[in-house]
Formats: C-alpha cells, structure tokens, sequence
C-alpha cells in the first residue's frame, strides 16, 4: 500500500493529475471507451452514435465576474460534448450543498444554470441533491453529466491530421482564470477580467455544418492552450509550431501574469475551442467564427509541421523558437 | 498593440544581437544573473538563441525559494503541527520538499497552512482568526522583504499579537560578495536584479565593479531590457571598463527607494543566514528587531532534528552557478516541477523549473 498522499497538484490538470488518471482510474475500469480519456465517451447506444460527459465543479468562489459555479457547469459539460462534435441534448445536476448557504444563493446558482440551458437548447432531466453538515464542502460543488448525439458523421479525430492544417482559436485566451482568480479578494490588485465562461454548442455546430474542414477541436480549460496542444502533439505524427505574437491575450491578463509568474498559455478557459482545419478552409471557417460573438476574436495561431513530430514549438515575439510544454506543477487550484 | 509588445519586438531584438555579436565578436563571455525573474526571462524568450555560443548565460543565486535551505521547511512544518497554528506561506514554498515532508504534504496529512500573496493578506487573515497564531513564512530579497516590513509595521501599530514572522530573510549584496570572492566562480559579468536595486539601489552593489573588478548592469526583465543589458556588458568587457551601469531606468535609481529601505531598517536587522548552496553568510539575512520580538516566530520554532538534503539533489552546484540544471542526474527524470526533488525545480523563477519549462532537449548541452 502507498503511502502518499492526494495533493492539490493531483487534480491541477498536470502531470501528477495525468498520471492518476492513467494509472489508478483508466487501469481499474479498463473499459475501451475510457481508453482515449477524452472530453467525452464516443459510444455506440442501439446502433446510435452519442457521446456522454461528466465533470464537477467546485469553482471558488462560485460567483465571479463573467459568471457563476451554475453558469459554468452547464457551459463546462456542453462544450465537452460539443468538441467531439456531438451535438448537446440533456444533462443531468447534482449538488452537494454546505449546511448554512442561503437559500437565495441557491436560487440564484440554478437560475443561471436553467438559463444557460434554455439558452444552449439543452435539457437538464435529472439530478441529485446532498446536503453535508457545515464545513464538510465549501458552499457548493455541483457534477453534471451530460449526453450528446452525433449528427456529424465519422466524427472527429487526430487521425486525418496533417502537416499544413491550420490551428485556430475563437479569441482571447486566460479569462477565466484570472478573472476567478482576482475574484478570491486576496490578490490585492484591482484586475479588469472577466471569465469567458460559455456554451460554444453553437459556434461549434454552425462551423461543421457550413465547413466539413474541421478535423480535431478540444476546449482549452485546465491546462490552457499549452496542455491542450501538447496532447494534441503527442496524438499526432506531426509536430505543431504556434506563433506566439498572434494569440489573443488581453492586456490585463497578460500583466496579471507577468506579475505572477504565470504563462497565459497555462491559464484555463472556460469558452474557448482550439480547432485543427484543413488550410484551405481556415479563412472561411474564420468568417463563420467571427460572425458569432463567441468567435469575433477568432485567429489562426499556427499550423502542424511534418518536422519537430509529437512536440509544440512556440514562435517568441522577439523571432526566437522554443518548446512549448504542457503546465506541471500545481498552478491555480479550484478555478473549475 | 499590448503595452508588453514595445519590449519584445522582433524588429528591435534582431539588429540589438547584431550588435552584441559584432561587439563581442569571438569572445567568450559568462554572464551570471542573480534574479529568477531574468533566468525565467532568458528562457521563456529563448534569448540565447539570438546570441553567439560563446555568450553564456549562468544562474546565480537569484530565485528567493531556491536560496531558502531545507531546515527551514522543517522548522515551518513542526511550527504548524502546533495545535491552534497556521502556517502562512508564499505559494511556491509549500511545494518545496523538507528532509521528510513538503509543506503541501503536511497540509494533506492534516497541518493548517494557508496560501497569500502578499504579507499583508496574511496579517488581515490573522485579524479574523483570533484564535489562531499566525506565522508568515517571510523568504524574499529586499524586493519582498520591504513588503513584509510594511505588513509587520501595521501588525505593531494595531497590536496584532496572533500574527508573528518566521524570517529566512535574505540581502543579495553580502551573497554577491561571497559568492564572487570564492576562487570557484568563474564569472565574467554580471546582471544585476532590477526588483532588488529599485529597492535598494544600485549603490550597494558598487564594490562589484570597483573590488572585485567585475563589469556589471542593473537591468529590466523584458526580452529586450536582457539584450540591451548584454550589449552594454559587452561593451564594458571590450572597453577593459568595469562599472554599474543601470539599463532598468524606467524603475531604478542608484539611491532606490528611501522609503521601502527605511521601514526595512525599522522592523529588520542583518542576521546571519544560511543560503541553499552557499552556506550561512554573515549579515546576509534579516531578522526581526529585538523590540518586536513579540511578533518573532523564531522562539515558536523549536529544535528540529539536523535537515537532510535530498539524495542526488544539485540544487546548490546550479545555485553557484557551477554545474548547468541539466548536468543534474535528477533533472527531467526523478525531479521535475510535478515532483521536485530539489527547490529550484519548484518555483517559476527556480533555474531548473525554467530549464524544464521552456527549453527543449535541443537546448540542453
């Protein structure tokens, strides 16, 4: 028997988190649908395509500009679904709630998520609710799962990847981040961000039906942009060269950063898709992108190498290449 | 257009290392510098890159949770198994391995410790939990310790007795001195650390240049604040000149700031200190004034038992600059950011965690 101990680095979207889930979870449930460990399960129910998700949220503080716990879990479960291009139906919402949280609180936490379901065109249709004696959760963490159907034919995947594709993203990215973490008041500077914190099931939806040159997407959450492109390059035979310059960073999130020590690109997003497109499609399916709010930031970072296989490289701004690696280390806890 | 882009402009970078490389020309230059943020910098813009191989860049002593030694993680941890105790650390501390534990693992394992940013946030925390005593984990330069100053300042003014100071306080002249004295370093010029010397100056660092004859820049930590700093290096080294010249003037003078040094000299005095890979320095550490003993944490501490070094750990040879965070058996293998073996694999500042970060095996001699 070990004697280690869970740590705040094993659930902060790193290595340590990484191999927790490779070693303990993957190796004890072996099902062949968990084997990919992605967004979402692809299955197969009554010779129906569908995907299934479930995620939990124990974001602190559960209210912070841009959003709240209940906004977010609705948004988080939709877009795990919608980057395997599955297209959102119902979720379910389970809370465990703190003894002694106003009731008001409450109320406010499931309005927003009602109407960011309403507004996501999905249903919630089941749920569970705990209660646990004060100091036993902090206020409230809610699970939500979630199912998809697949309207998109083959479906996505890393396969069809080549060198020349084009990555885009659909704006500004460390929002989210930064906004909760300004938000938890011990941060002692006054910080203009505001989490991104959205459902992209629309954006995503109009770029396959209008484009069919998309061939991988993932939504950067824990981890940011670097971990998602780092899994990306270790799932292709390609290598992936990003421009630095070109990705959107606001100005306050970046000098929130400098001041920290933080890589914007390691910063999560809870409203951003990073998308691999066939090049000749980049233009137009930008213009799809621009044309939903979501997406009027939209802009193309980089493109897949055929050198440099299975690593990230990062075009600094002053002309200088070096690796990108995916975040290690506990960086931000409890911003999901 | 960020306000960031105006020092990392590729049209500006690429002629200041034409420059650099027509002024040195074939000649070999080991260039310490002594602040995290600068190696962090170097690495993240992969500067070296842009300059000729026989320009090298060595990490001195420069990340504050690299320098502090294992004995005071252990003293941090028996300090917060005291009943009705927490331990109010910077966030990088708490991952820094102790002889047993880290402070993260005695968090896990029951221990009241508690993450702030600043000092400040720790003493308000400290006004709302009465009952508890409160004992900040005070490590930094000048640049943090000021901070501290100001917080310990305000917590005799309100006579807030629950919160008290466990100082690893350190003051980067008198390391300097020892460092460069020792016949071991072999260094040709040095970055001086911008954050330090718009506290303390550039004053302070003067015998560098004049005594030990070793050319020197205060500079910023923007990628073209390092090129233009190599540049001027360069040109002192060319010139036979040996100097404190101030790159980072946008922040710094050579007086620095009158008003952080003398809160510093209110609450503080030089102590002697120990440093993670150079030992204890005389009156290179500050410690809490006699007369606010009261808020001393030092007393709290109790006798721990001798501190261990983690076996194979290096983390002292990268800190003298004398081995490259590579050269170490642990590095990428048995240690790294996720489970540092050693402190400078911790912090983003640290040597090796900047190395691991951003360079790539290409990098890597």
């Amino acid at each position: 028997m070990s004697t280690e101990r869970i740590t705040l680095a094993h659930g902060a979207g790193g290595e340590s988190m990484r191999r927790l889930i490779r070693e303990l979870f993957r190796e004890a449930f072996g099902s062949p649908e968990l084997q990919p460990l992605a967004d979402a399960a692809l299955l197969e129910l009554d010779s129906r395509q569908a995907a299934f998700t479930t995620d939990s949220y124990t974001v602190k503080p559960i209210f912070f500009p841009g959003g709240n716990i209940g906004k977010l879990c609705i948004a988080g479960t939709v877009n795990d679904l919608s980057v395997m291009g599955a297209r959102p139906v119902c979720l379910s919402f389970s809370c465990i709630i703190e003894e002694g949280l106003p009731l008001a609180v409450l109320e406010q936490i499931v309005q927003s998520a009602a109407e960011e379901a309403r507004g996501a065109g999905v249903s919630i249709v089941t749920g569970d609710t705990k209660v646990v004696a004060r100091g036993e959760c902090d206020e409230i963490f809610i699970t939500t799962s979630g199912i998809g159907v697949r309207p998109f034919g083959k479906g996505l995947s890393t396969d069809g990847i080549k060198a020349g594709d084009a990555i885009l993203i659909n704006g500004f990215i460390g929002d989210h981040g930064i906004s909760v973490l300004a938000a938890r008041g011990n941060l002692s500077m006054q910080v203009k961000a505001e989490s991104d914190c959205a459902p992209l099931n629309g954006l995503i939806e109009s770029i396959l039906t209008e484009s069919a040159g998309v061939k991988w997407m993932r939504d950067a959450t824990r981890g940011g942009l670097a971990a998602v492109l780092s899994e990306l390059a270790e799932d292709t035979p390609c290598g992936i060269m990003i421009d630095e310059s070109s990705v959107p960073v606001r100005e306050s999130v970046q000098a929130v950063c400098e001041l920290l020590g933080f890589d914007p690109l390691h910063i999560a997003n809870e409203g951003k898709v990073v998308m691999v497109v066939e090049n000749a499609e980049a233009e137009k399916i930008l213009t799809v992108m621009k044309r939903d709010p979501l997406g009027a930031h939209a802009v193309c970072i980089g493109e897949v190498t055929e050198d440099s296989t299975g690593i990230v490289r990062l075009k600094t701004p002053v002309g200088t290449v070096r690796r990108l690696h995916r975040p290690a280390g506990e960086l931000l806890p409890r911003i999901c | 257009m960020n306000v960031f882009d105006q020092w990392r402009n590729a049209a500006v970078a690429k002629p200041l290392a034409e420059s650099i490389r027509s002024i040195a020309g074939e000649r070999p230059i080991r260039i310490m510098e002594v602040c995290g943020g600068h190696t962090a910098a170097i690495y993240r813009f992969a500067l070296q890159r842009m300059l000729p191989g026989t320009i090298q860049f060595l990490h001195g002593p420069g990340c504050p949770v690299c320098v502090t030694g294992t004995d005071f993680i252990d003293r941090a941890i028996a300090i917060a198994r005291a009943e009705k105790t927490t331990v109010a650390s910077f966030g990088d501390l708490i991952r820094v391995p102790g002889s047993t534990l880290s402070l993260a693992e005695a968090r896990a394992a029951g221990s009241s410790v508690e993450v702030f940013y600043s000092a400040m946030d720790a003493l308000e925390w400290a006004v709302h939990h009465p009952d508890r005593t409160v004992v900040f984990l005070a490590i930094g330069f000048e640049t943090t310790a000021c901070t501290i100053a100001a917080a310990l300042s305000e917590a005799v003014r309100r006579q807030v007795k629950n919160f008290r100071i466990l100082s690893a306080m350190k003051t980067m002249p008198g390391a300097l001195h020892a460092l460069l004295s020792d016949s071991r370093t072999n260094v040709d010029a040095l970055i001086l650390p911008g954050h330090v010397c718009s506290v303390i100056g550039s004053q302070p660092f003067e015998f560098i240049a004049h005594e030990l004859r070793i050319p020197c820049v205060v500079s910023g930590f923007e990628p073209l604040d390092i090129l233009e700093s190599v540049r001027m290096l360069s040109c002192q080294l060319v010139e036979h000149r040996c100097e404190v010249e101030i790159q980072y003037r946008r922040a710094v003078k050579p007086s620095g700031n009158v008003a952080a040094q003398q809160i510093m000299e209110q609450m503080f005095e030089p102590v002697d200190m120990t440093w993670r890979g150079l030992g204890s320095i005389p009156a290179s550490g500050l410690g809490v004034r006699r007369e606010y003993s009261a808020w001393d944490a030092a007393s709290l501490a109790g006798k721990t038992a001798p501190s261990k070094e983690p076996p194979g750990c290096r983390c002292g040879d990268v800190l003298r600059g004398s081995i490259r965070p590579e050269e170490c058996s642990l590095f990428r293998k048995a240690c790294t950011p996720d489970r540092p073996r050693g402190a400078c694999m911790v912090s983003s500042e640290g040597a090796c965690a900047a190395v691991y970060q951003f360079a790539g095996a290409e990098d890597e001699h």
